[in-house]
């Protein structure tokens, strides 16, 4: 049973911050792009959130924005938080946390690397994390195709081809009838 | 360590001899790897025979695949039964078992290992992965056709095959190292810039030699 949610206390601590609730111990919160590293600290410092679990992003390319997850978790009250901010699809630069937890740099060194968004200030955050020497745009963009890179890039083995079951069995047992 | 030792600088041997030492640089052979003609054909069978029965492998899990390994060396299915086992360099391995995807990322690393290994060498390919893609069929970061970059004598289909069907991939390796169809490395050797070409063009940020060992 939890009596005093996180929402009252943030509320009145960042007017800006857009909470709601997704299950008893699971809370969502959005917030202006300027104040997500003060709210986070404060959810450290404060609240108890002392675990981060995941930093991720999300690409929006409809608005043309990218969308930053922080997880946070309070080890004490069980529940989870999950932050959200939205940046500009172009430039994407936001603040680093490492200075609150060292485990995000890697985080940020991948975010670097997969989504082009920077973090200055973040240590080794220019050098490459799984892509060696790439140099195409990030692939975990959407509007990088995947699928067309891969085959102009990996020697496509011939003879890889899929049917529709329905079709190849018809064909295959009556052809006559078609 | 002070800086002063990595500089650049002669000392004497203890024979006497000065020599010059450069810390810094890294001493390999970097000449073009050449074909191993067979010696005579009766020596050649006996080698071959010789060769096959003490196959050593190299213990490097590229992926997945590399917990299908376990179960192969421990009592369950016994790999050294069969002469079979495994070693932790690649100077003194001879077979390369390549257990899974590749990302470009342990390509380069595979890429060095193998032409380190000494011949003749035999390069293993486990799972659907290593033949066409397998399930990353579509990845920006994952090899589809491992005969691009590496010559490849046994492929095992299977995503994972089991320990079974890798002790049978390794009865079919024996059989044709027995027939001399082994020519791994020599193949390597032969087709040097087409493989080199190859590996160059997924290859972005080449900074190791074109071959070392």
């Amino acid at each position: 049973m939890i009596m005093n949610t996180p929402l009252d206390n943030i509320k009145t601590v960042f007017p800006n911050a857009d909470v709601w609730t997704q299950r008893q111990e699971l809370y969502h919160m959005s917030i202006p792009k300027e104040q997500l590293v003060a709210l986070v600290t404060h959810l450290k410092e404060v609240e108890g959130y002392l675990h981060l679990v995941q930093l991720t992003a999300v690409d929006w390319i409809e608005k043309n924005q990218f969308q930053l997850t922080y997880i946070l978790n309070n080890p004490i009250k069980k529940i989870d938080v999950m932050v959200k901010t939205f940046i500009p699809r172009d430039n994407p630069t936001m603040e680093t946390i490492h200075h609150l937890w060292e485990q995000a740099a890697t985080y940020q060194r991948e975010l670097r690397e997969m989504f082009g968004i920077n973090f200055p200030g973040s240590p080794r955050v220019d050098k490459p994390f799984i892509l060696e020497g790439w140099d195409d745009i990030p692939p975990y963009r959407r509007d990088f195709d995947t699928k067309k890179y891969a085959e102009e890039t990996y020697f496509p083995r011939p003879g890889r081809e899929t049917h529709d079951p329905k079709e190849f069995m018809k064909k295959k047992l009556y052809p006559d009838e078609i | 360590m002070s800086k002063s030792d990595l500089e650049k600088r002669t000392v004497m041997s203890p024979d006497g001899e000065p020599i010059e030492i450069n810390p810094l640089q890294d001493y390999f052979c970097d000449a073009r790897p050449k074909v191993h003609e067979p010696v005579l054909p009766i020596f050649e069978k006996f080698l071959n025979w010789a060769r096959s029965e003490s196959l050593w492998v190299l213990g490097f899990g590229t992926g997945c695949g590399a917990i299908e390994m376990r179960p192969l060396m421990t009592p369950r299915f016994d790999a050294y039964r069969f002469g079979i086992q495994w070693r932790p360099t690649p100077r003194q391995s001879s077979v390369f078992i390549i257990s899974g995807y590749l990302s470009v990322k342990t390509l380069k690393r595979v890429i060095r290992s193998y032409e380190q290994m000494q011949n003749p060498k035999f390069v293993i390919a486990l799972g659907s992965c290593t033949i066409n893609g397998g399930m990353y069929w579509d990845s920006y970061n994952t090899i589809k056709r491992l005969d691009h970059y590496l010559p490849v004598d046994v492929y095992i289909a299977g995503c994972m095959p089991r320990p079974e069907a890798i002790l049978a991939g390794f009865e079919k390796l024996k059989e044709l190292i027995r027939q001399g169809k082994g020519e791994g490395a020599n193949l390597y050797a032969q087709n040097f810039d087409w493989y080199k070409a190859n590996q160059k063009k997924i290859i972005k940020d080449w900074d190791m030699p074109d071959y070392n060992w």
